[in-house]
């Protein structure tokens, strides 16, 4: 008896505490909701992951937009996995919201919960990876084979007077499409190069920790490396880190993609050599104004590429990677 | 009466370590033929660096385990502490403070652990797992989703420095073993969490007390996690949001290694830190072939059940030969 009581008291803060945290989370997705006379433009915001910086930045690129222009904005996040994405996106139609953004976890898992949005009349926006199927208003993103070709020949560029070049490639997450065009566009540039020898290819998985400790092991097996290519600056901060520690780093040249804050300042202090700049803030800014492009009947692309360029020491004080 | 216990638990001791270093060797001779340079002084001090964090989370699962329980939020709570850690070092600037925060964190996370295990008489798998969700949450709100960069070099010296050659990383593990396999060997708590892993209700009726001993292995896993979680911000400078994510099943396969038994009662602290130096060259020797990173999970899982297939083997050589 007695510990039934305890039990059920114990079921019941639980309850309570859940709730009030749901309270806290509803009420910092629409701090902009307070009384307006124009009908508000609701917006759903599907986000693969908010456990990354870089997506971080994706969202706070629409936030931005969306407290600009009164937009109620719901967020959800579903932790990389593309099931809980597609459950994501069902909830927000319920909603019923005037458009859904969507960044996928994943391009074919995807489809099935945009044809839901079509099912339900509701126009999709697509960001950064795009969908196989469905019926997409508009896709945004950075061509990411471009950012591995950019990076390949800043590479070329900076040893054209070498005889032999042993380079390094640090891969993301080989299972989506970022990461296989990053490296794409990077080994078929770099392959062009007669004196470029690849000395080591290894996944990282677009983390730091892990970049770190496959960087030290290749460093230990070589010991001739000229310059490593890490598929995003998270990775290049971790392979930096090795080769920092080993008394390295005046022998390597080290470049990563993405510009996010952490790297900017590395390129800045001349540890980093190059990062291609996708900044996130904008393909989220860009993302909600297409949306609202899309909501007041005016045309729209269906597939926009933003630029894509390479962050150096001469120009890193003219990146401007936010609004 | 005495004697014979303790001469029979050396032997024990001998042969189980003797299982996990033989794998242990087999491996180092094989990496040293396809690889030059594998078997080299700054390479092997690199491996034990690299698995410090995994093996001292290794070493609290040791205990855990031997009480027949399992704790699948080492991860989640080195994430945590180390997160924690690092915001209190950016904050206040203070090393001293933010060490002790880190440890603070671990051990309070092993105790709400312990309590809800022992108080309430869960089971040990469903807790953990729940913490281990929670903090994994709380780790990511906690960070926004990014990491939290720290520039102090006397608290990155935890993780990168060296003192008298040795990279302080590896004398903090060495130390940590060496405390634990006295406390295994030669203490009444020792004693008490082998009794627990081998017969929870005789080791009640017995007058040991149960709970206290259960919530203790918890509470000290909890402390490593803190230990290992700083050292990864520091080896890293930053405290990642979904730092420690895996890590609780490399300790749970590097105690497995060291031949310890998930059933609990059995097992030794030493042979799992050559269970997690088994996982670390692992990783270590396909990143120097350079393996396709594709098949490096291939090859990690065969040679993983080859190795236990090998310690059973043994295992059943040995206790025909007593």
């Amino acid at each position: 008896m007695k510990k039934s009581v305890k039990a059920l008291a114990l079921a019941m803060c639980l309850v309570i505490s859940v709730s009030l945290f749901a309270g806290c989370g509803k009420s910092s997705s629409s701090t902009s909701s307070t009384s307006s006379n124009a009908k508000k433009i609701v917006i759903g915001l599907s986000m693969n992951t908010q456990s990354n910086p870089f997506f971080v930045d994706v969202k706070a690129g629409v936030q931005k937009v969306a407290n600009d222009n009164n937009v109620t904005l719901y967020v959800t996040d579903a932790q990389n996995d593309a099931s809980i994405q597609v459950s994501d996106i069902e909830n927000l139609i319920q909603k019923k919201p005037d458009a859904i953004i969507i960044d996928p976890a994943d391009s074919d898992a995807i489809v099935a919960a945009i044809q839901s949005c079509n099912a339900a009349g509701i126009p999709v926006i697509t960001m950064d990876r795009q969908s196989n199927g469905g019926v997409v208003a508009s896709h945004i993103g950075y061509n990411a084979i471009k950012s591995g070709t950019i990076a390949a020949n800043f590479l070329i560029d900076t040893f054209k007077n070498k005889a032999t070049v042993n380079v390094v490639e640090i891969q993301g997450i080989m299972g989506t499409n970022v990461a296989k065009d990053r490296s794409k566009g990077f080994n078929d540039t770099i392959a062009t190069a007669k004196n470029f020898k690849k000395v080591a290819t290894q996944a990282a998985d677009f983390d730091r920790a892990k970049a770190m400790t496959v960087m030290e092991n290749i460093l230990q097996a070589n010991p001739n490396i000229d310059c490593v290519y890490a598929a995003n600056d998270e990775m290049g901060l971790g392979a930096l880190a090795a080769i920092t520690a080993a008394g390295r780093l005046d022998k390597i040249t080290v470049i990563s993609c993405d510009a996010i804050d952490p790297a900017i300042a590395k390129i800045k202090s001349g540890e980093l050599k190059a990062t291609i700049a996708e900044p996130p803030f904008f393909l989220g800014e860009k993302g909600l104004n297409i949306a609202l492009d899309v909501l007041n009947k005016k045309t729209v692309e269906k597939l926009i590429m933003l630029d894509n360029k390479l962050v150096t020491k001469a120009n890193v004080d003219a990146l401007k990677t936010r609004d | 009466m005495i004697k014979p216990n303790i001469l029979k638990r050396v032997a024990k001791i001998d042969s189980s370590q003797y299982r996990a270093f033989l794998i242990l060797i087999i491996i180092i001779i094989g990496s040293s033929f396809v690889a030059p340079s594998f078997f080299t002084f700054s390479n092997m001090t690199n491996v034990i660096r690299q698995i410090s964090m995994s093996a001292i989370l290794a070493c609290g699962m040791t205990f855990v385990i031997l009480t027949g329980g399992i704790d699948l939020s080492v991860g989640a709570i080195l994430g945590f502490s180390g997160a924690l850690s690092a915001s209190v070092m950016v904050s206040t600037g203070s090393v001293f403070l933010a060490v002790l925060t880190g440890l603070g964190a671990g051990l309070i996370c092993g105790l709400v652990n312990g309590i809800f295990i022992t108080h309430y008489d869960l089971p040990p798998f469903i807790v953990t797992l729940a913490t281990m969700t929670l903090l994994y949450g709380s780790t990511l709100l906690f960070t926004k989703g990014a990491p939290i960069a720290i520039y102090n070099q006397s608290y990155t010296f935890i993780g990168k420095g060296d003192v008298l050659g040795m990279p302080l990383p590896i004398i903090i593990l060495i130390v940590i073993y060496a405390i634990a396999f006295i406390v295994l060997s030669y203490t009444r708590f020792g004693r008490n969490v082998y009794a627990l892993g081998g017969n929870k209700e005789a080791t009640r009726l017995s007058g040991i007390n149960v709970k206290f001993n259960q919530a203790a292995v918890y509470i000290i896993t909890g402390l490593l996690c803190g230990v290992a979680g700083i050292i990864l911000t520091a080896r890293l400078g930053s405290a990642g949001p979904e730092a420690g994510k895996g890590y609780e099943l490399d300790a749970i396969a590097a105690v497995i290694l060291g031949g310890t038994s998930l059933a609990g009662g059995q097992g030794f602290v030493l042979p799992t830190i050559v269970g997690a130096l088994i996982l670390g060259i692992l990783s270590n020797i396909l990143t120097l072939m350079n393996v396709n990173p594709f098949v490096s999970g291939i090859v990690k899982g065969i040679v993983i059940l080859v190795a236990i297939v090998i310690d059973k083997k043994f295992k059943s050589i040995s206790s025909k030969g007593e």
